[in-house]
């Protein structure tokens, strides 16, 4: 296997003295996409900050291209491109002029700042935006103009902290196709995300954080496999009488879960779970089958919705 | 061998300030006509009567006394107010110098590059108010294109450790209270309007310890070539020290901020 492009080990970040990371342990390897996938709080962007020379490690060790960010922060940071979860853009400066002096910062030189910026403009759609303030574009424009900002120095690993947080689902996708570019071009993903889909869509591998650990890992199929059964079947039974059936539904599904307003039963068959609690005079007001997903995963290991 | 670092910080701050540095060189130059036509003239008519105030004033006009220190003054408060508001958008608002840092850039070249913002601009209203100053038969001499570099230095003795200040900070509540408490104090009892000689005794330290006066002393001193060699470096080693003493502390606080 090739020398690790991150490789974390017992990895800690403490704010005086609250662990925001708790020992955490990542290798990525290059060329991969890989995921942090974790509730607020998790600790995800404080790796992430870690990971990109901006933020020192408390205790533990971290290594990026086999560098060590205390003594190479500066060599590392020329090579990683970073999309903060929260955009870091100068309002008052054209989307060009963003892309421009974010450029100067890695001293590339004016010319082939200009010429980088039309290419990236164009990649991420905004090139008739190039000449408007960043102040009058919309949310998800603006984290456009992030992700195109943080491609200006042709980056070999390139750090996402919640890249769609904020789009419509037709800019999700836009932007999913123009990562998945990226990385046929061999660049290195590393992202962080609260959508199950989007880790499905994007991760070669993921961690599940939870509290500053590490709580799962692995490929997303796998982790269904390991954590959740095929499929789902949603079931609604009004308010408050979701529980008037549960001995029933326990008796045929492999694990059932309780949320506030429905009943998720787990099972191989979702369908023919449903046909046997029919028979059984068991009749939610609605049901559906679907398929099982990360969520139903991040579910199980933490008792808590990606919602909460 | 690329831009030094700090250069390529400046260059976005002076990105910015390309739009409107036009507005600002007028402004230093319009702004310091109206006080001198006010005070200046006005309030100088009277006080040139009295009999003894030539010798107060070191022998010469009210007019020539006051318009003097304008350059120091104005470098002041451009220096002071960019050291604000400003400064706040980068940290805390825009966020511009988290993003600077995460690129190759280190905390410390956003120190120097803000701190060649600051001179860079301070020198655009000082050349204005220089301007300004030819018009008067009082203050026209060489002395205003050294004294240029002085209100610059003035700036930066104001400009870089109220940036300390503001980096550490989480809001701009303290600013207001800034401006009234340290600024315009200043302002009033830093030797810009009356000797501080005429202050109670007790205040007079006071002003020694306000870089203002010095940077006023300064400007003074070579505008209207009225300062010795060794007054004169005194007070250019009080405003380095303020400037430099600024910097070395905004290292520490800018590290700490932007990297927690
Ligand atoms: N600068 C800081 N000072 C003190 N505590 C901090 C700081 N930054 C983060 N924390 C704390 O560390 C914990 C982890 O925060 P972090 O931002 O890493 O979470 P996250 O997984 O990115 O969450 P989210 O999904 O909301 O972005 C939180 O409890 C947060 O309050
Ligand atoms: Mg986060």
């Amino acid at each position: 296997m090739a020398e690790p492009l991150i490789e974390a080990r017992s990895l800690v970040k403490r704010f005086d003295s609250f662990v925001a990371v708790d020992g955490i342990d990542i290798d990525v390897q290059p060329g991969e996409a890989f995921g942090f996938l974790g509730p607020n709080g998790a600790g995800k962007t404080s790796t992430m900050r870690m990971i990109g020379c901006v933020s020192p490690v408390s205790a533990g060790s971290l290594t990026i291209f086999g560098l060590d960010p205390r003594l190479d922060g500066r060599d590392i940071r020329s090579r990683i491109g970073v999309v903060p979860q929260m955009d870091q853009l100068d309002a008052e400066l054209t989307v060009e002029e963003n892309l421009i002096i974010y450029a100067r910062y890695f001293d590339i030189k004016k010319g082939e700042a200009r010429r980088r910026t039309s290419d990236l403009l164009d990649f991420v759609q905004l090139t008739e935006k190039a000449g408007d303030k960043v102040d009058h574009l919309s949310g998800g424009q603006k984290r456009r103009v992030s992700i195109a900002r943080s491609l200006i120095s042709e980056p070999e690993l390139l750090l996402l902290d919640e890249p769609t947080t904020g789009l419509d689902p037709q800019a999700r996708h836009v932007l999913w196709d123009r990562l998945y570019r990226l990385k046929e071009r061999g660049a290195t993903l590393v992202l962080t995300t609260h959508f199950m889909d989007e880790a499905e869509q994007l991760c070669d591998r993921l961690v599940v954080m939870d509290r500053g650990k590490i709580v799962a890992e692995g490929s997303p199929r796998s982790l269904i496999s390991q954590y959740s059964t095929r499929e789902v079947l949603e079931m609604r039974f009004g308010r408050d009488r979701n529980k008037e059936h549960l001995d029933e539904v326990e008796a045929v599904g492999e694990r059932v879960e309780v949320l506030p307003d429905r009943l998720l039963v787990y099972a191989a068959d979702g369908e023919g779970v449903l046909a046997t609690l029919r028979e059984r005079n068991v009749v939610p007001d609605s049901a559906l089958v679907r398929r099982s997903s990360l969520e139903d995963v991040f579910l199980r290991l933490t008792g808590r919705s990606l919602a909460d | 061998m690329g831009t030094p670092a700090a250069f390529r910080v400046a260059y976005r701050d002076l990105l910015i300030y390309r739009r409107v540095w036009k507005a600002n060189l007028a402004g230093a130059l319009f702004q310091p006509l109206m006080y001198l036509l006010g005070i200046g003239l006005g309030v100088g008519a009277l006080v040139d009567k009295a009999p003894d105030s030539a010798s107060a004033l070191g022998g010469v006009s009210y007019l020539a006394f006051y318009a003097s220190a304008i350059m120091a003054t104005t470098s002041m408060f451009t220096a002071g107010q960019e050291a604000l508001w400003p400064m706040m958008d980068g940290f805390r608002w825009s966020n511009a110098y988290r993003a600077m840092i995460s690129t190759p850039l280190e905390p410390t070249d956003v120190v120097t590059g803000v701190a060649v913002y600051f001179a860079c601009k301070t020198a655009v209203g000082a050349t204005g108010v220089a301007m300004a100053l030819t018009l008067f038969d009082d203050t026209r001499s060489w002395g205003l294109v050294a004294a240029v570099p002085v209100a610059v230095l003035t700036g930066l003795a104001f400009a870089l450790p109220l940036t300390a200040w503001t980096s550490t900070r989480d809001s701009d509540r303290s600013f207001p209270p800034i401006m009234r408490f340290i600024l315009i104090p200043m302002f009033l009892f830093g030797g810009v309007f009356f000797p501080i000689e005429q202050l109670p005794d007790w205040l007079e330290p006071v002003a020694w310890a306000a870089p203002l006066w010095h940077g006023v002393e300064l400007c003074r001193g070579i505008i209207l070539d009225s300062i010795g060699p060794a007054k004169a470096t005194l007070h250019l080693l009080v405003l380095i020290g303020f400037a430099g003493g600024g910097w070395v502390v905004c290292t520490q606080t800018f590290r700490r901020t932007l990297r927690p």
